[in-house]
């Protein structure tokens, strides 16, 4: 049997836990150093305690992928999938064991890494596809299929800070897209741009994959995305490989975690970045029935003075579509103000919810003053059918789609 | 390209430097090099003529406040060309010293999402202060030929010196960009030190001012060593450098560019993390 194209085994990753550090300046370092030695001679110098201040991000990760395989990773935010591809790229360094890639790696962490706004279209593609690792002669062979595919042909020589934001996701990806490594890493790039784009990425991908035997790491909370384009799982759960195996074995196992997880209590301690814990998201009734009223509570603790602009859940279909979002801003349209000792309450309710029965997976996005993120599978929610009102069984939930709308009917052929 | 395998896992100690693997990112380097100069020029309409006022003004000042008002020594020289040789060196150097300390801070983006030899980075940085210099040596020649400084064959041996000032720069370049990931006030030092070093360097007066006794101490700044040679290429043999000094300042270029690669290699595995 031929060799993994990328073994790993017993990585991980220890994180220094907090922000500020007390040496965060020449100064104050070359200030400790000082009184460091001043203690030794004094005699109360204490050597500082190892462990208790790390965190670890991944540990003893362990697996294979063979060639031409497409491997999908899984886990919630904060499970360590970045990590793991970070390290794969070399990006950063693990902290113990060992990671073997036999073939040119290339990653598409974000796209458009490397773009400057005053340069052209044409200039950028040449200075991404470098910094991407293409080659000069290869830049020039792929140079038109790269605009075709990016359909910016008539602004090829303008700069791209006069692009509209769907014309510079497109050029940033359909360079990436034309990389020729052996192993493409792929984290979250179907997130952006519209409908008809990503279907043309995720073909992108599938004839990559498929036609030209390359190997994907494919990282996203699109189910169905990876569950087109994968052949195998990797889930990863606070760190550590929860589960490896077919795709819908660990989907599956995935997304009863996630309803398992604080969903009845709706209690958790689910940090939100770096400035906000997530005390409490709850559903209430959970399960609902469709068609009936849902009511929601949120509870979310700054670590510090701070502002929220924007706040919104967002739920998704079991294989991560957007089904909506319940959109929080405050209605005079000032954000919060919070402060460490006034934590952020809402209660709400949605009406008569119309979804079709099945599970949906709830997240949040927030907009605070330090950054905007979404946050994705926080929690789920679980909605059950509702009572026919016909004499006729209802059709399989999966010919349903996700909307259940309330709509009546007439019809000229009665008895 | 599958013939070769990365191994991947912690590195302790001193790591060396990977000239095969900066071998196959000499691409990127000169592409990233490309893009400064590119964005440098094209973000201001008057890039062009900073470059030149700079020195040109610089040039005014230290003529009139050395010569008119200090009446220090020109070896027979025309003053203002005279200061203008040392200016071509000194604000390559301080340039893309300040360039090139800035340069890993501001690629924060490329570093936390791919990988390459960091060490591009404040190379690259460097080599954009290259225009520049283009653009000051234009403004040499028209100065000798207003001055009636004789074009001599000597200034060919300006590259030598160019190389040694380009050195000079990398090598600090590569400890303040390093440092400046880790320590925030970094960013406060550089500055004070082109300024500070302006009137420590012998811009705006000869070498030969400084007593004899000091001179050897004097070319521990590794700038003196690159100016005199500036001067005595430009102005010819009355600026013969002091070469034991001169042999100083290499030294301690050397010293800076073996411990700054040293320390970049240390702290390149957690660049991204600290960043």
């Amino acid at each position: 049997m031929e060799e993994p194209i990328i073994s790993v085994r017993g990585i991980g990753k220890r994180y220094r836990l907090g922000q500020t550090l007390s040496n965060d300046t020449l100064r104050d370092h070359i200030t400790e150093i000082v009184s460091t030695i001043g203690k030794i001679f004094t005699g109360r110098w204490r050597p500082r305690k190892a462990g208790d201040e790390y965190i670890w991000a991944l540990k003893d990760i362990t697996f294979d992928v063979e060639a031409g395989e497409v491997l999908g990773i899984i886990g919630r935010n904060g499970a360590g999938k970045s990590t793991l591809l970070k390290i794969l790229s070399q990006i950063t360094e693990p902290t113990e064991g060992e990671a073997r890639v036999r073939g040119r790696l290339a990653s598409l962490l974000e796209v458009g890494t490397g773009f400057h706004q005053e340069l052209t279209g044409r200039e950028n593609i040449f200075l991404n596809g470098a910094i991407l690792g293409m080659s000069k002669s290869e830049i020039i062979k792929k140079f038109d299929e790269i605009v075709a595919f990016a359909e910016v042909e008539k602004f090829i020589d303008t700069p791209v800070k006069r692009y509209s934001s769907g014309m510079y996701v497109r050029l940033a990806f359909a360079v990436a897209a034309h990389l020729e490594p052996e192993i493409l890493v792929v984290d979250e790039v179907l997130a952006v741009g519209d409908a008809a784009f990503q279907n043309k990425c995720l073909g992108k991908m599938q004839e990559v994959s498929r036609g030209y035997g390359r190997t994907v790491l494919f990282v996203s909370h699109n189910m169905s995305a990876i569950q087109t384009l994968c052949g195998r799982v990797v889930y990863l759960n606070q760190g550590r490989v929860k589960g490896i195996g077919p795709v819908q074995e660990q989907i599956t196992a995935y997304l009863r975690d996630l309803k398992g997880d604080g969903v009845s209590t709706g209690e958790f301690d689910y940090p939100l970045g770096e400035v906000f814990t997530l005390k409490n998201l709850k559903f209430s009734p959970n399960p609902v029935v469709s068609g009936t009223d849902v009511n929601f509570h949120l509870r979310i603790e700054p670590k510090k003075d701070t502002s929220i602009f924007d706040l919104q859940i967002l739920i998704y279909s079991v294989y991560g579509v957007r089904v909506g979002i319940i959109d929080l801003r405050r209605p005079d349209g000032n954000p919060y103000i919070l402060s460490q000792n006034k934590p952020l309450e809402i209660t709400g309710k949605i009406k008569s919810l119309p979804l079709v029965e099945g599970d949906y997976r709830i997240g949040l996005y927030v907009y605070c003053k330090e950054y905007y993120r979404d946050f994705y599978d926080i929690t789920a929610v679980s909605v059950g059918a509702k009572q026919s009102s016909t004499a006729s069984i209802p059709c399989k939930p999966i010919y349903r789609g996700i909307v259940e709308f309330d709509a009546s009917f007439e019809s000229n052929i009665n008895g | 390209m599958a013939d070769y395998e990365r191994v991947i896992k912690a590195r302790k100690g001193i790591v060396s430097i990977d000239f095969a693997e900066l071998w196959r990112y000499r691409e990127l380097f000169l592409f990233l090099t490309w893009r400064d100069i590119l964005v440098r020029y094209k973000q201001t309409y008057i890039g062009v003529t900073w470059a030149a006022l700079q020195p040109l003004l610089t040039m005014v000042i230290f003529t009139a406040i050395f010569s008119l008002v200090g009446k220090f020594p020109s070896n027979g020289a025309p003053y203002p060309v005279l200061v203008f040789a040392a200016l071509l060196p000194w604000q390559f150097f301080a340039n893309a010293m300040t360039e090139s300390s800035q340069s890993l801070v501001a690629s924060e983006r490329m570093i936390t999402k791919v990988y390459f030899p960091r060490l591009i980075i404040p190379a690259s940085a460097v080599m954009t202060g290259i225009v520049d210099l283009l653009i000051s040596v234009l403004i040499l020649i028209a100065m000798m030929w207003g001055f009636n400084v004789p074009f001599t064959p000597r200034l060919l041996m300006l590259l030598l010196f160019f190389i040694v000032a380009f050195l000079a720069a990398f090598s600090v370049g590569l400890w303040f960009s390093a440092l400046n990931v880790r320590y925030r006030d970094v960013k406060y030092i550089v500055p004070f030190i082109v300024r500070m070093g302006m009137y420590i360097s012998p811009v705006g007066f000869i070498s030969d001012v400084v007593p004899e006794r000091y001179r050897f101490l004097y070319n521990l700044n590794p700038m003196v060593g690159v100016i005199d040679g500036f001067r005595w290429c430009i102005l010819g043999a009355r600026f013969e450098p002091y070469w034991e000094g001169f042999l100083v300042s290499i030294l301690v270029i050397i010293i800076l560019l073996i411990t700054g690669a040293i320390y970049f290699r240390s702290m390149e595995r957690t660049f991204a993390d600290v960043i």
